[in-house]
């Protein structure tokens, strides 16, 4: 997790006032992590070095991969749902950016959970909202910090980028045998248009997330990028080297929303 | 002073607040209490123009901010070989568009895919760029400069540049924190900032001293026999697309053109909706004299070829209107040849008539001018 993320909370804590909180049924909160972790089948990802093979039999590296995580609820026992507070709720997880991977999400309500729903993007209402209001600085800031190094918006068509896979394949037409997957399209501004924004529901397997005022649950969920080949739909670098704002490119976002589980929970 | 002070210190109580409180990422820091405040800039529009579409009171314009607009529109610094600066494509004396260039010419002699647009009567534009992706001025700079293939920066980079100014050694001495200072109140370089003073300065770009606007203030002197002539054509057969004083409806159609190589489908990339198709953004004709060559891939040279092609008579006497689902209406009227009809007599009269839209003072205007940072090839 990066100061980016972290600064909400902070501010949030230096900001209230002790006496708000003393209450007759005072409100109990604490802190969950996120481990973001991308794989490739059952092997770590690696980056630039590793070669792979997608389901159609075409090899592929992965140079570069990055994704937005946003509008994160934590499930409970009984079905009830804690929000996190949309100004804490975006995250970009960069694989070559390690801190980028680890999410900690504060001032959770004290309680058992067993799964977690979030968005893979950004929903319309950020897409849309001024670029200069707070809400779409830090990380969502597209003319600074990760999000603009990282080049996840389109100035042409503005919006965010929501999830960028590139790489080298034997099978790419492109001139320099990279394949570029810039997949996004939160519904459109004016009038409707390509929406690729994908919630994923994840249950905690067998095991609760306890957040207690001292206990950190940590929630390691796994990305497989093999399933962004080899999803509901097989794709082909071969046939599509690039794939970016057009109507196909919902194949690979339906073909992502599959890619996540949750591996395990450790508790600290 | 007592009153003074006590308020002095309330403000100051407050700002600390302020400073403590704020959310994430407001990396805009309150203004400075500052001698030197920028000075308030008025904006008029000619009387006989629309409303801008352009949101002044989120941006009101100053001198100084019009000044650092102009500096950075011009600056290389922009660009990531720090040689292409706005002004390299949008040319003054080619009311703003790229002289003898049919598609833009970006870093390392790249070549992109669409003729550089006139920056003109921006305030008036409702989106921009030939598919109107951009609903927004403040977000038009980005798009070039991070466009690999035009000045290929990133826009974080260039704030960083822009701080490390005065360069030693530069041939021209720029410094920005100060010119920021002056414009802002702070010495603050953010993204917003930067885009603000392009906005401001681009909103000071208006053409409206053409010999066509002396004559609708009321000079009939102004045309000549031929261009009133002209005129009147231009309203009867050319007007419903080029609406009003901006001439265009700013709208998206599809008039016509065979696709290019690369099969351009304009408006459609940005919608994805088939209905727009080969559908492009009806430029206005303002200065249509100084910013040859047309259309969105710059395809002609001349407006006779122009004028060949809507009137569906080029030499040769094959069709020129490429038909397909989405070809405009107007082009395409049941019982009759595709096109506009057009005389040759009529061709000549609206060209002149066109001719008249040219603004000598717009492209001569120093206040437009490059001052002395900016790059051209």
């Amino acid at each position: 997790m990066s100061a980016w993320v972290l600064a909400p909370a902070l501010l949030v804590v230096s900001c209230s006032f002790p006496d708000e909180k003393d209450d007759t049924d005072p409100i109990e909160t604490g802190s969950i992590q996120l481990q973001f972790d991308n794989i490739v089948g059952d092997q770590d990802l690696q980056l630039d070095s590793a070669k792979y093979m997608n389901a159609v039999g075409e090899d592929f590296t992965v140079n570069k991969l990055n994704y937005y995580i946003s509008n994160i609820k934590l499930v409970r026992m009984d079905g009830s749902v804690f929000t996190v507070p949309q100004d804490s709720s975006y995250f970009l997880i960069r694989e070559a950016n390690p801190e980028s991977q680890k999410l900690t999400i504060r001032n959770v309500l004290t309680g058992d959970y067993t799964g977690i729903e979030f968005v893979v993007g950004v929903d319309s209402l950020r897409s849309v909202m001024e670029p200069s209001e707070p809400g779409r600085k830090g990380i969502l800031d597209k003319d600074m910090g990760p999000t603009n190094e990282e080049a996840m918006y389109w100035d042409w068509n503005p919006g965010y980028i929501f999830l960028k896979l590139e790489g080298s394949s034997d099978s790419a037409t492109t001139a320099n045998g990279r394949y570029y997957y810039h997949i996004g399209g939160f519904g459109g501004r004016t009038e409707r248009t390509l929406n690729n924004l994908k919630t994923i529901k994840l249950t905690f397997p067998g095991q609760k997330a306890i957040v207690t005022t001292s206990i950190v649950s940590k929630v390691l969920i796994q990305a497989d990028i093999q399933k962004v080949f080899n999803g509901p739909a097989q794709l082909s670098i071969k046939q599509s080297s690039s794939l970016m704002f057009s109507d196909s490119s919902k194949y690979v976002a339906d073909n992502y929303a599959g890619m996540f589980s949750v591996k395990e929970i450790k508790i600290n | 002073m007592r009153k003074a002070t006590g308020i002095l210190g309330f403000l100051a109580v407050l700002l600390a607040l302020a400073v403590s409180c704020k959310k994430s990422g407001t990396d805009n820091p309150e203004p400075k209490p500052s001698d030197n405040t920028p000075t308030p800039l008025q904006w008029t529009k000619p009387s006989y123009f629309p409303d801008p579409v352009y949101d002044l009171s989120k941006n009101p314009l100053t001198v100084e901010g019009v000044e650092l607009g102009k500096f950075l529109f011009y600056d290389g610094i922009l660009s990531r070989t720090d040689n292409i600066g706005c002004g390299t494509c949008h040319q003054q004396q080619a009311a703003f568009t790229h002289h003898g260039h049919d598609l833009s010419h970006g870093v390392d002699d790249k070549i992109g895919t669409r003729n550089a647009p006139s920056v003109q009567n921006m305030a008036w534009n409702t989106s921009f760029f030939w598919d109107g992706g951009v609903h927004d001025m403040d977000m038009v700079p980005p798009v070039p400069i991070q466009n690999k293939v035009e000045m290929d920066e990133r826009v974080s980079n260039v704030i960083e540049k822009l701080k490390k100014t005065p360069i030693a050694g530069a041939a021209k001495q720029v410094d920005y924190p100060k010119m920021f200072k002056a414009a802002f109140g702070s010495d603050s370089i953010t993204a917003d900032r930067m885009m603000q003073a392009l906005s401001q300065f681009m909103m000071t770009m208006v053409s409206a001293t053409s010999r066509y606007d002396y004559f609708v203030r009321g000079d009939a002197s102004a045309l000549t026999a031929q261009e009133k002539d002209g005129l009147t054509i231009f309203k009867q057969k050319c007007a419903s697309c080029h609406a009003g004083e901006l001439f265009t409806d700013q709208k998206f159609r599809n008039n016509g053109l065979m696709p290019n190589r690369i099969n351009d489908q304009g408006r459609y990339a940005i919608t994805l909706n088939a209905d727009d198709r080969l559908k492009f953004k009806v430029p206005s004709l303002r200065n249509v004299g100084l910013s040859a060559p047309y259309m969105h891939d710059g395809r002609f040279t001349t407006l006779e070829q122009v004028l060949d092609h809507y009137a569906n008579d080029k030499p040769g006497g094959k069709d020129s209107i490429y038909v397909s689902p989405t070809l405009d209406p107007l082009l395409n009227a049941a019982g009759q040849k595709r096109g506009i009809s057009l005389t040759s007599a009529e061709k000549q009269s609206i060209i002149a008539f066109l001719k008249t839209l040219n603004d000598d003072d717009f492209i001569k205007d120093k206040r437009f001018s490059d001052p002395g940072v900016g790059t051209s090839f």
